[in-house]
């Protein structure tokens, strides 16, 4: 048995025959031709071939995985006929009297170094896509098929590094699991193995590629990043156990797909999922959400070095929302300061960071900040149902405030003929300050959502990141119970709904009581909403509250 | 001869996809028409000549056009490049 450890881009266990999937890189020999326009004649057939090819591999992308990762294909066939690339094919062709093969074998070598050869990170990788195209034509040439795996059964597929081509090819009922050497979490493999949903591992090393691998027995552990190559008995039974309580869940769950979350005696509640970037939107989808409860925007300003642009974050809001089509996604203002420090922010250096200058308080004093993210949240709310959520929320003046600042916004986008929308708005309780105010707050939001986390840091007075402390942190303290009993009970005699969109939310033994509540929506982590749902539709609250309250 | 001088404001700058939207229409001519980066032209129907000035954003780019279409080209390609780039 051999072992190898990976970056795991999506859980679950895979046992089957390892398939080690080699490119179809032909050796291209030189050859001398008679005639120079037979020969462009079947270098113009294999070009029109090729595109052709790729066609066809853009409508099967735009199915399988969306127009985002299918846009790659419609750009090489714009490549394939670039003047300049067929023009030194040619040239080569003519000038050295060779076969079209070596012609682009050549020309493809010398436009992928140019792109190699540049300082930009993105410009550097398109030398894949050059490899990619010229690989493809070569294949047309000679009358193979570009990068197909040949796996005959459902196989582990182990590459050193898969094209965006060759993924999207591959038979997806035949493949069990990838596991790649090179690659990113981030790489087409990666979008791709989470879009089936199939265990899968990136950057493995030491990942061998030979004949001593292809066709043994092989286990993908995509839970805990780990390859197993030829394993013995017992970690083969241990695993195909694993995987058989997995499945069992997984059967379970799926049955809940589509499902309304109603419990046995007709109350309603909105289940919707927390991200924390863009990319979490395809699990979002697979398991069901309702919407989106939060979406923590400070991602958008903690990946960069400088302030995001409004045109950067519109585009991000934007296709969040569209994403959702229709569902709504409650986008939170950023939130940084305590934890999350960004140095462009230049913030000065507090004494006591969680009770400092954070979230809605650095909105406050630096609007121009806050101005810019709100334009970019208006103006993508044209495209889809947007809820703007404001964060550290203590008092009635303070919500007043963000009211007049988001009038000014809307005012100036008025004027300035920019398309924006009405998009909700609502405040976070999550300091006790807001709790005990919160039937004031409730006349002058659409909506709440409890943040639990911080709730329970502020009224315990216990720092969360001090592990020390960990005996004295009762989550379920009754403190913070009943302060969300009030703080639900407030937006109702309002008239607006109340939410939990921290921790606590999706903690599983508190789902009855939280329906008991009268809570109306839980946002939680997209692997948290099918489990919950089970419980929903399997409660009656009526008999719950009368059996825990007498 | 037309000129046309544009400096980029995507925060991307040129990257693949709005080069290759740029060579689809500029190939609806038929006049030679060249995009320049610091004295440096290249024919702007053509992707890889283009990605490969690396373009970024702030950048000035100078597009150049001469041939019998080259008012309707002018027209058509700076409308492009003031919406997409």
């Amino acid at each position: 048995m051999r072992i190898y450890d990976g970056k795991s881009v999506f859980g679950g266990i895979a046992i089957g025959r390892i398939h080690v999937y080699k490119k179809g890189e032909q050796q291209v020999s030189r050859r001398r031709i008679e005639d120079a326009d037979v020969e462009l004649c079947r270098y113009e057939e294999a070009k029109a071939e090729a595109i052709r090819q790729l066609a066809e591999l853009h409508d099967k992308a735009l199915r399988e995985i969306g127009e985002a990762n299918a846009a790659i294909f419609e750009m090489h066939q714009i490549m394939l006929d670039d003047e300049d690339y067929n023009g030194s094919v040619e040239n080569i062709v003519r000038s050295q009297m060779v076969n079209a093969e070596y012609a682009v074998a050549t020309t493809g070598d010398n436009f992928s170094q140019m792109f190699a050869a540049m300082e930009d990170d993105y410009m550097r990788e398109r030398a894949a896509d050059v490899k990619d195209i010229s690989e493809r034509l070569i294949a047309a040439l000679s009358g193979q098929e570009h990068g197909h795996a040949a796996t005959e059964e459902p196989s582990i597929i182990v590459a050193d590094d898969l094209a965006p081509s060759e993924t999207v090819q591959l038979d997806k009922n035949l493949v069990l699991s990838f596991v790649t050497a090179q690659g990113s979490t981030n790489s087409h493999t990666a979008i791709l193995a989470r879009t089936m949903a199939i265990p899968a591992l990136v950057s493995t090393s030491g990942l061998p590629l030979d004949d001593t691998v292809d066709g043994k027995m092989g286990i993908v552990d995509g839970t805990n990043g780990v390859f197993y190559v030829d394993p013995d008995e017992e970690t083969l039974g241990a695993m195909r156990a694993n995987q058989r309580e997995e499945a069992e869940k997984q059967g379970l769950l799926l049955t809940l797909k589509g499902k309304e979350n109603v419990t046995l005696d007709g109350q309603k509640l909105m289940l919707y999922a927390n991200i924390g970037n863009i990319k979490d939107l395809a699990t979002v989808l697979q398991n069901d959400a309702g919407g989106i409860g939060l979406f923590r925007s400070e991602f958008i300003y903690l990946e960069k070095d400088r302030f995001p642009t409004e045109e950067e974050q519109f585009q991000i809001y934007k296709q969040v929302a569209e994403t959702m089509a229709g569902k709504r996604v409650i986008i939170r203002t950023l939130d940084i300061g305590a934890d999350k420090q960004c140095d462009y922010f230049e913030m000065e250096k507090e004494e006591n960071p969680a009770l400092g200058c954070r979230a809605i308080r650095i909105c406050l004093t630096r609007p121009e900040i806050f101005k810019t993210q709100l334009r970019a949240l208006f103006r993508a709310s044209a495209f889809g149902k947007i809820a703007i959520m404001y964060p550290m929320i203590t008092s009635v003046s303070e919500v007043r405030r963000i009211k007049e600042i988001a009038e000014e916004v809307k005012e100036e986008l008025r004027e300035q003929g920019v398309l924006f929308g009405e998009p909700e708005q609502g405040v976070m309780i999550e300091t006790p300050a807001a709790v005990m105010v919160s039937d004031m707050l409730a006349p002058e939001v659409d909506f709440f959502s409890i943040g639990t986390n911080d709730l329970t840091q502020y009224t315990l007075a216990i720092d969360r990141q001090n592990t020390k402390l960990d005996d004295f942190y009762d989550p379920h303290h009754p403190a913070v119970l009943r302060m969300i009993s009030m703080v639900v009970e407030n937006a109702h005699k309002a008239g607006i709904w109340a939410g939990i969109c921290g921790e606590l939310g999706a903690d599983q033994t508190l789902t009855r009581e939280f329906l008991a509540m009268g809570v109306d929506e839980l946002s939680v982590s997209p692997g948290s909403i099918l489990p919950i749902r089970k419980i929903v539709i399997e409660t009656n609250v009526e008999e719950y509250r009368s059996k825990t309250r007498s | 001869m037309k000129e046309f001088t544009y400096v980029i404001t995507d925060p991307e700058g040129i990257h693949a996809r709005p080069a290759g939207l740029l060579v689809k229409a500029a190939k609806e001519f038929s006049c030679d028409i060249k995009i320049a980066k610091a004295g440096k032209a290249m024919n702007c129907k053509a992707i890889f000549g283009i990605m490969g000035l690396g373009v970024k954003k702030g950048e000035e780019v100078t597009l150049t056009f001469d041939g019998a279409d080259e008012d309707a080209a002018y027209e058509t390609v700076s409308r492009f490049m003031q919406e997409n780039l």
